[in-house]
């Protein structure tokens, strides 16, 4: 009953999608004007209709509702509640359910509070949003229904991947879905703004707040995604520049640049054309990287939905929704003038630079991501991996933290570099001072060295812009700007330490034995079979000590799940200031000894750290823009009433 | 007899699940692929021996090294670097040999070769795209 009422709320909410986006373009025309005040209403409820089929799909997951054939495969009766509900979403339909409510929920939010724009543009934009929901409401109806139900219920359910049977991955695609979807508004928003030809400041100051929130879920859900690899795949990496990991990277890299062109736009008027096409390109990159998770082409270690035919429907979708816009991009481009000039020292030249350089990296991740696609289309396989991504990377990056550092000190429309040489003096000795210092130490590559003075000599320039500010009456936006770009310099020394100064131990232990990795001393105490809910598993207790401090105790686990029957390693991750020891237990050797191993990884935290600054950073920014944009237009009401009264 | 028939059965069924055990798998791999889950004594050759690892990919599995993988064909590649490269030879000329064996599918460095050449002309082209771009967008001078 419950999944009947999940379908039929999803079939209206697909009606309600073509009313939208019949409604809207017809409104547009002279004659059909009248429907213009259907089309807001519209999108509420069509977001409502959504929200209900996903309340209906996570109760039939809930109460493990095995008649329906979603459930039986992917979720079991003796899971934790809260792994059945994440089931829900943890498969191909349901995460496609999760896409359409999302984007359908911010379509209504968008109707529902979005007043500043001119009302033709509205209704442009929310006609696009209907076009793109459509698309997905009619590949959940009419490829991957998630309410389908089974003749014969089976007596248990399949389960879910162990791997995935964990907290931070319960939460990882929600937040990057959010992320995804959030760019459809922006790429709504643009479509909406070419149809009308209709772009400057406000329309930046409206698309803005949608680009930084897409920006702050899609940092979050990528920082959770690395951390989820480092512990849960049991070898201590934290990024393999695996497919799936760059499809959630390429909509950051368009969102961060979008973000950044939005602000030239909203202050400036300027690259006006240039912030349509990667609004474009930023919810393009979201949809390809729904593709190329969902489609199953690739062969990865997250690829665990695959369908191809269902790829080849995402394929015509993506390229009915990229192409149509490009087109429409291409036919109007020349019409949307490129607004305001500046110089090429300026806030507005350091922000083209950094466009310019995320743009590289982007390109340089599609093509390094979809190359080995298409060699092997052609019969023959090669594999694009670290040693490509990083130094080619890094040849973009490297002058993107040179700009990171200068462009916000710089003026608007044009300044002197000698102007702010003076205050550039303090990084740029700190990067000189950790170059020496990094150098003396040895023992690392060119990158990591890199890493760790550029690290150093951002994490002092990124404070530079509140020199001079009475800090009380700093604008939230700047403080926003510089705790991001501080987090950007904490990520990067993380990153460049790990790689620098991480210690590794393979070892084989009797009960009773010690070892050393690092400064850590490690004693294999005792294995002791233990069990959960749903999987039973043998704990190591290690007795390790920090430079012969006190004693503390690590529990890596060797687990077995029985429903699937997988076996998964529990690392155990002990955390100090200074970095954490990552240990896993594996299989017992010959004569009883117990394989261990053990990495010392200094400042390694720093990496997630870095990554949820950058977020805060983006909530300060979203929380500064609502405010002053509200607080204007409550100022513009009131002179308007003044205004009124005067007249009486 | 019957009873034997069923205690030699028992027997066999024993001996099957007991050479399928885990531990058992990991017990010959200790002695086809020593390396695996062992490192070099000499430190130097254990980095050199790592960074090869790091780059290689397990054919098994999807998407991971050979440094990152617990399925046995990544323990048996490591097994196989670490011994190359303590015998003294060079990473480079493992790799090769690695590539000649199983293709370029082994090596996460792709090679200049005329199927990945555009992979490297990619990047130059990438900065001359973006000084032509931007060659109109800056006013320079005093005009601004």
């Amino acid at each position: 009953m419950i999944a009947e009422l999940g379908l039929a709320a999803l079939w209206l909410a697909a009606a309600l999608a073509v009313l939208q986006l019949v409604g809207g373009a017809l409104a547009l025309t002279a004659r059909g004007s009248a429907l213009g005040d259907l089309v807001r209403p519209v999108a509420v409820v069509q977001g409502l209709l959504a929200l209900v089929a996903f309340a209906a799909l996570i109760r039939v997951f809930a109460v493990t509702d095995l008649s329906v054939r979603l459930v039986a495969l992917n979720s079991h009766s003796m899971k934790p509640l809260v792994f059945k509900i994440a089931a829900a979403w943890g498969n191909h339909e349901g995460s496609m359910l999760l896409w359409v409510t999302v984007m359908g929920l911010a379509g209504g939010f968008v109707a529902l509070v979005e007043r500043r724009l001119p009302e033709r543009t509205m209704l442009a934009t929310l006609a696009g949003q209907a076009f793109v929901s459509l698309g997905f409401y009619a590949f959940l109806l009419i490829a991957s229904n998630p309410f389908e139900r089974l003749a014969t219920p089976p007596a248990e359910g399949n389960g879910l991947n162990p791997l995935l049977q964990d907290l931070g991955l319960a939460f990882h695609p929600p937040t990057l879905y959010l992320g995804y979807v959030g760019l459809s508004v922006a790429f709504s928003f643009a479509i909406g703004a070419l149809v009308t030809r209709e772009v400057g400041p406000a329309f930046a100051r409206a698309m803005r707040p949608w680009v930084l929130g897409a920006w702050i879920f899609l940092t979050l859900g990528i920082t959770a995604g690395s951390y989820w690899a480092y512990y849960e795949l049991g070898w201590g990496g934290w990024w393999f520049w695996d497919p799936v990991e760059n499809a959630s990277l390429m909509p950051w890299l368009a969102a961060t640049a979008l973000l950044h062109s939005c602000g030239v736009l909203a202050a400036r008027n300027a690259l006006r054309a240039w912030t349509i096409m990667l609004g474009v390109v930023a919810f393009s990159m979201s949809m390809v990287g729904t593709f190329l998770v969902r489609s199953g082409i690739l062969t990865s270690v997250h690829a665990f939905a695959v369908d191809p035919q269902r790829g080849t429907f995402i394929l015509a979708l993506l390229a009915i929704n990229i192409g149509g816009a490009l087109t429409l991009f291409g036919l109007r481009a020349g019409t949307v003038t490129e607004g305001e000039r500046f110089a090429v020292v300026s806030r507005e030249g350091a922000l083209v630079m950094n466009n310019v350089l995320l743009s590289a990296i982007l390109g340089i991740v599609l093509f390094g991501t979809l190359y080995p696609l298409a060699a092997e289309a052609m019969g023959a396989k090669v594999s694009v991996g670290p040693p490509y991504f990083n130094p080619v990377s890094a040849l973009f990056f490297v002058p993107m933290l040179v700009v990171l550092a200068v462009g916000p000190l710089l003026r608007w429309r044009q300044d002197k570099l000698d102007r702010i040489g003076k205050g550039l003096a303090l990084p740029a000795a700190m990067v000189v001072v950790a170059l020496l210092a990094v150098l003396m130490i040895g023992g690392a590559g060119l990158l990591p060295y890199l890493g760790l003075a550029l690290g150093a000599g951002l994490a002092v320039a990124s404070f530079l812009p509140l020199r001079d500010r009475n800090l009380r009456r700093t604008p939230l936006p700047i403080w926003g700007m510089v705790i991001a770009h501080f987090g950007v310099a904490v990520a990067l020394l993380g990153m460049a330490s790990e790689s620098a100064y991480s210690v590794e131990r393979l070892v084989a232990l009797r009960v009773g034995e010690s070892t050393a990795v690092g400064p850590w001393s490690v004693r294999l105490a005792s294995v002791d079979p233990v069990a959960g809910p749903n999987w039973t598993a043998l704990e190591g207790k290690l007795e390790v000590r920090y430079a012969g401090g006190a004693v503390e105790v690590a529990r890596p686990q060797a687990r077995n799940f029985w429903a699937p029957a997988q076996q998964t390693s529990e690392s155990s991750l002990l955390t100090r200031w200074n970095g954490q020891l990552y240990s896993v237990l594996g299989e017992e050797a010959s004569d009883n000894r117990w394989q261990v191993r053990l990495w010392w990884k200094p400042f390694v935290t720093l990496i997630w750290l870095g990554g949820m600054l950058i977020a805060l950073g983006g909530v300060l920014a979203v929380i500064g823009h609502v405010l002053s944009d509200w607080r204007r237009i409550v100022a513009r009401s009131r002179i308007a009433d003044r205004r009124e009264s005067q007249g009486r | 007899m019957s009873r034997a028939l069923f205690r030699l059965g028992l027997v066999l069924m024993l001996a099957i699940a007991a050479m399928l055990s885990p531990a058992v798998i990991a017990q010959e791999m200790e002695s086809t692929a020593p390396y695996a889950y062992r490192q070099l004594d000499d430190a130097s050759q254990e980095a050199k021996a790592q960074k090869l690892m790091e780059t290689l990919r397990c054919l098994q599995c999807q998407g991971q090294s050979i440094a990152d993988s617990d399925a046995p064909i990544a323990g048996s590649m490591r097994s196989l670097v670490r011994e190359r490269i303590a015998a003294g030879e060079q990473p480079e000329a493992i790799r090769s040999w690695l590539i000649e064996r199983y293709g370029d599918y082994v090596s996460y460095a792709p090679r200049v070769s005329t199927l990945t050449w555009p992979l490297f002309v990619l990047p130059i082209a990438l900065i001359a795209l973006a000084a032509f771009l931007l060659r109109n967008r800056f006013v320079f001078g005093r005009r601004a």
